[in-house]
Formats: C-alpha cells, sequence, structure tokens
C-alpha cells in the first residue's frame, strides 16, 4: 500500500448526510472481480443530474470529498472505498462516519478524517464560495488547512501509524502466527467445523 | 466488575494483546458470499497466501442469482462471471461451497443458523453486513470488508479495537399484531442510523426473551441499520432448544460441554454497558419507514412528517430530500399510500416462520388487483419446509409468485428489481435510494404488514383487512 503522509488539492462540498454506500455504488456495479474500474459507479445515481456537485466544472479534479455526518452507512461493501479511490479521492472528511466504511477506508489507503460538523460547515462554505481552494490534509499532524481555517482531526492511531508506513496488515498478523497457532491448539472441542 | 456477553465472547477469543495496538481476534466461522470475496481469493494468489483454515470457511450463492429459471445458466454475463469466480475459487482453495440447485443453498445468514453452524460464544465474519443476525445465537458476528475478508482467509484471526457496549432492553408484553421487525424498526427510529456506532448491541428484557431464534435473528439481523456492527442477545433455553440436533451442533458429551460453557455468557447482573436504551413494548405497534433510510419509521397510525417539524437543518435537509425521492406530501397518513410490489424475504425476513406470518394473513384472500407479489424463501431449506407446510399453496392461490431461495429484490443485483417510480413494501432491511432498483421506492415493513398491503393496495396491517 502507498503510505500516506500529506495530501494537498482541491475538494467537492457533498451537502448531504447518510450517504449509504448504494449510494456511493448501487449494487449493480457491484458485480466485476477486479479492484479497478469503479469509478464509473462512483454516485452513479446521483451523477445523472447534471447539476450535482462532480458534474460542476468548477468541482473536477478534486481529490478531497466533504461531507455531511452518517457517512458510509449501510452496506459493508468495500468496492465504495474502491469507487472513491478510482475516481481520484484520496481524502472524505465528515463529522461522523460508518465503522465499516471507515475501517474498509484505512485498509486501502484511502484516509477518512473526522471533525466537528462546524468544521464541515466552514469547509462547505470555503470551498463552495473559492472551488479552486487547495485543501492539505496533514496526516503526521492530523490538521486539515484551507485558506484562512486550520482544524484538527481525528484518527484512530494505529491506523495512522498503518497509513503513514504503508504497511500490510496481513503481513503484521502473520507475524504472529505462532500465537494463532497456540489459540487454535486451546480451542474446545466442540466447536464446530463446516466438514 | 462484571462483564457484558459481548465482553466474555471478545475476551475468549483474544489471540494477541499489546500495548498501542489492536487486539488480535481468533475467527470461528467465515462465511463466504460471490460479491465480495473475488478480490479477497485474487490477493491470497498475489502473495502466495493459503486459507489458513478452510474447515472454518463456508460458501454460498446469494447475491446474484436468479430466483426463477435456476436450472438455467444466469442470463446476464456479469453476474454469471462473479459466480463462477466465486466457484473457482472455493475448488482451488480448498472451501465448502453450497451453489445454485444444492439443497443448503440459500442467503448466508440462513445457511449458517440453520445448519447449526451458528453457536453460543463464537465469533462469526462475512464480508456482509447483514453478519450481525448471528447475534441472536450470543455469538459475536460482524460484517467485514473484502481486505478484512483476504485477512481471514489467510490467518483466521483479526485485529480489531473492542466495541463499546450498549442495552437496548425492551421490557413488557407486546401488543398482538407486533413483531420482531416492529421492534427494530421502532429501535432504529428511536437511536438513529449512527446512534449504534461503535457499538455492540445487546437486546434484553422480557419481550426480546420470549421471541423466538427466527425473532431475535431478524432484530440482530438490523443492528447494522442503527450503525452497530454487531446485535447480540444472550443464549438461553430457546437458543439450546433451536440448536439442539441440527448438522453442526454438539452431541452426546461435547453438547453437556458446550452447554455448560454457553450457561456462563450471559452478562454479569453487575455487569456495566457504555449506554442504555429502554423501551416499553407495550407502547409498539406495526412500523414502516417512509423515508430513505432505516431510521425514517413511524407507527403504521402515523402521517408522512412535515420537514418543517425537524429539530435542526440537517434533519430538515434530510426529510426534505427523502419525502421528495419517495414522492410523498406531508401529512399523508401512512395507511393511505399505494403500493404496487410486496417482497417478502431476505436475510431479515426470510425464514419458515416469516413465511408463516404472511401465508396466514393471505390464506383465502387474494392479492390486489396489479399488484406483484414476491415471495422468497431465505433458503432451499426454508423453501422445502415451507411446501411441506402447504405454504406455496396459499401464496400462489391468492396471487403472489413463489420463487427460488437467495437474496432476490432485496438488493437490485439479480433480476428481481424494482422499475423507476415503483413502490414496494418490503420485508428486507434497507430503504435506501434505488437499493431495489433504480429510482425505485421502499417501505420496510414485517411479513404481516407485507401480506396485509399485498391485499390492501396500500400499507395495511392485518387487522385493516377484516374477516
Amino acid at each position: 500500500m502507498e503510505a500516506f503522509v500529506r495530501h494537498a488539492g482541491t475538494a467537492a462540498p457533498l451537502r448531504r448526510s447518510n450517504v449509504d454506500t448504494d449510494q456511493i455504488i448501487p449494487a449493480e456495479y457491484l458485480k466485476r472481480i477486479t479492484r479497478h474500474g469503479f469509478e464509473d459507479g462512483l454516485f452513479a445515481q446521483w451523477r445523472k443530474d447534471p447539476d450535482f456537485v462532480l458534474n460542476r466544472d468548477e468541482h473536477q479534479g478534486v481529490s478531497i470529498l466533504i461531507a455531511g455526518p452518517d457517512f458510509g452507512t449501510g452496506s459493508s461493501r468495500e468496492h465504495a472505498v474502491w469507487a472513491l479511490q478510482n475516481y481520484g479521492f484520496r481524502v472524505v472528511i465528515s463529522s461522523r462516519f460508518a465503522d465499516i466504511f471507515r475501517g474498509n477506508s484505512g485498509k486501502g489507503g484511502l484516509l477518512t478524517a473526522l471533525v466537528d460538523q462546524s468544521a464541515v460547515e466552514r469547509l462547505w462554505d470555503l470551498v463552495e464560495a473559492r472551488p479552486d481552494t487547495v485543501v492539505t490534509v496533514d496526516l503526521e499532524h492530523r490538521t486539515i488547512t484551507a485558506g484562512d481555517i486550520t482544524v484538527d482531526f481525528d484518527v484512530d492511531d494505529y491506523v495512522r501509524w498503518r497509513l503513514m508506513e504503508g504497511l500490510d496488515d496481513i503481513g503484521l498478523t502473520l507475524q504472529h502466527a505462532d500465537a494463532i497457532t497456540r489459540f487454535e491448539s486451546e480451542r474446545p472441542e466442540y466447536k464446530p467445523t463446516v466438514v | 466488575m462484571g462483564r457484558t456477553l459481548a465482553e466474555k465472547v471478545w475476551d475468549d477469543h483474544v489471540v494477541r494483546r499489546a500495548d498501542g495496538e489492536p487486539d488480535l481476534l481468533y475467527i470461528d466461522l467465515h462465511l463466504v458470499h460471490e460479491v465480495t470475496s473475488p478480490q479477497a481469493f485474487d490477493g491470497l494468489r498475489e502473495t502466495g497466501r493459503p486459507v489458513r483454515r478452510p474447515d472454518l470457511t463456508l460458501a454460498t450463492e446469494d447475491h446474484n442469482i436468479p430466483t426463477i429459471d435456476v436450472d438455467m445458466p444466469i442470463a446476464d454475463p456479469i453476474s454469471r462471471a462473479q459466480v463462477e469466480a466465486l466457484r473457482k475459487n472455493c475448488a482451488d482453495f480448498g472451501i465448502r461451497l453450497y451453489s445454485l440447485g444444492n439443497r443448503e443453498q440459500g442467503i448466508v445468514h440462513v445457511v449458517g443458523p440453520q445448519l447449526g453452524l451458528t453457536q453460543p460464544g463464537m465469533t462469526v465474519v462475512c464480508g456482509d453486513s447483514h453478519t450481525s443476525t448471528h447475534g441472536a445465537f450470543g455469538a459475536l458476528a460482524f460484517g467485514i470488508g473484502t481486505s478484512e475478508v483476504e485477512h481471514v482467509l489467510a490467518t483466521q484471526a483479526l485485529p480489531l479495537k473492542p466495541f463499546k457496549t450498549m442495552a437496548i432492553t425492551v421490557d413488557g408484553e407486546l401488543p398482538a399484531g407486533v413483531t420482531a421487525k416492529d421492534i427494530i424498526l421502532a429501535v432504529i427510529a428511536r437511536i438513529g442510523t449512527g446512534g449504534g456506532q461503535g457499538y455492540v448491541l445487546e437486546y434484553r428484557g422480557s419481550a426480546i426473551r420470549s421471541l423466538s431464534m427466527e425473532g431475535r435473528m431478524t432484530i440482530c439481523n438490523m443492528s447494522i441499520e442503527a450503525g452497530a456492527r454487531a446485535g447480540m442477545v444472550a443464549p438461553d433455553e430457546t437458543t439450546f432448544a433451536y440448536l439442539e440436533g441440527r448438522d453442526h451442533a454438539p452431541r452426546g458429551e461435547e453438547w453437556k460441554r458446550a452447554l455448560d460453557y454457553w450457561r456462563t455468557l450471559g452478562t454479569d447482573p453487575d455487569a456495566e454497558f457504555d449506554a442504555e436504551v429502554v423501551i416499553d413494548a407495550s407502547t409498539l405497534s406495526p412500523y414502516v419507514t417512509w423515508g430513505t433510510n432505516p431510521g425514517q419509521g413511524l407507527s403504521l397510525s402515523s402521517v408522512v412528517p412535515d420537514p418543517s417539524d425537524a429539530a435542526d437543518d440537517v434533519e430538515r435537509v434530510a426529510i426534505e430530500r427523502a419525502l421528495e425521492y419517495m414522492d410523498l406530501v406531508p401529512g399523508t397518513p401512512l395507511r393511505e399510500i399505494p403500493i404496487d410490489t410486496v417482497f417478502i424475504g431476505s436475510c431479515t425476513n426470510g425464514r419458515i416462520e416469516d413465511l408463516r406470518a404472511a401465508a396466514e394473513v393471505m390464506k383465502g384472500r387474494t392479492v390486489k388487483d396489479g399488484m406483484r407479489v414476491l415471495v422468497v424463501p431465505g433458503s432451499a431449506r426454508v423453501r422445502l419446509q415451507a411446501e411441506s407446510e402447504g405454504l406455496d399453496a396459499v401464496f400462489l392461490d391468492a396471487g403472489a409468485e413463489w420463487r427460488g431461495a437467495g437474496c432476490s429484490m432485496c438488493l437490485a443485483m439479480n433480476p428481481d428489481k424494482l422499475a423507476p417510480g415503483e413502490r414496494s413494501a418490503s420485508t428486507s432491511n434497507r430503504n435506501f435510494e434505488g437499493r431495489q432498483g433504480p429510482g425505485g421506492r421502499t417501505h420496510l415493513v414485517s411479513p404481516a404488514v407485507a401480506a396485509a398491503t399485498a391485499v390492501a393496495g396500500h400499507l395495511a396491517s392485518p387487522e385493516d383487512l377484516g374477516a
């Protein structure tokens, strides 16, 4: 996984709450068996509206999404993370993320920056008024800087470390294969197997 | 201090604990389906890693598959490719797969429990958010993403931060006609789609105790709709009676040892939850959703809400958007909303008890002219059981369609979908925009309300139908 330390780019304001993963990528797009090419399904229904924020000229080339509370609710589909990344997003900013979506993002290298709703509103107002504003997300210092706004964001310490190092999660667990084997040797025999 | 059910199950699965790191948790059962697994298997191939415990991994085909003409090749070539990828992956890595046509095939969350694979005190994961279903047995069960699917395939363990615990106590007697689905819709309406975020919910109280395993599964299933990763019910005699004798349940001395352990799992009297919600069961009534997330639900006797009554701007905008999408006018009685499609099925309400409840309402009645009604058993076994009880004849005589097992119209990934502008009463779990088909509108309901709605042509409860 590519390490993430700092990212600067323009941002799109998504003024909606409860953006569920069925909106981020509808089920009909989940049939691919690769990890790429999901950008066409990103917000597929909403993008049919020419006025949708990602369709506007002033928000082309964005890499940061600023969304309302409860972003990523619903289905566990990691395709939602891939769709955002395939489209070009590196960061999503919100005041509340659904647990599974946030976990999936951390695995895939998409940063979910948690801030107060008041900070979301200020960032929305700023990037709507000046869409070319460069927003800098600094994972090392946990800060978001845009225009004269500087806010701290919250991210899990362990996820931050892994993202900054670009580490393979499975490789980390396999370093403890002996502990897993030891645990398995002590499992009760009444635990079922599928065979 | 005592521990909660969730904390006990967690503690019993910690492989490794270290300061500043997540706990490494052992996974007892990993369920797999075709949609969220192909990239995980590819990851194993790229890194040359084997599946650590094929004997703790079970796959089934459910999301993509058709529910009619199941003996024919899958018509959609992309769906077919995904199902074929699962078949190849399971063959290559030695994983048991229940394919379309096998008598054990079905929705992954129906198959595990009916085989007796889901047992108290286990950790269960699946690349599917409705894995919370299995918590009905006192298992810690939660949905994971594809990266984590690969992680569990390779290591049979997951690094996880402990969840907080929330007690949802539903005490008192449920009024006649109020079901498990109504309880969970009321819970989600109360705490909201983010209310359970970061928590494991433990459902407690006399109203929960009085429920069958099917009812408890319905409730735990929708925990994710309140934002919680998992929902649990402490195992009791109802749980043990359901499990005893099932294919994968322990037998003889093993059964006794398992029972001894299972009886220790309930939350200790002096344990403390991080949060508590109390609901008086006697105040509940049939619940339906009016909006575009599962928290936007009300009693069937209510009216469509008015955005101007919203508590804040975020909620006001959310209500306005939902009403626009759902094409509803504030103040309209929910009972007057006309419905053209009824879906009875899914991992929420596709079990035998759900079909019995729907059949009881439909028996001797006819569905409204022009109404499309799909009755889709959650598994091939449920289908066979229903047929042995004559339920298929009840549905067919009433004018409903009787289908093969699968996820069907819950998620618009297979041929069963809503067309733009169609409006369903659905026993599934999500009323998101386009969830059942682009432009389709969904009202979440219980099986009894779905069946009554099929007959009445508008949202209705069985009492509305008269004699």
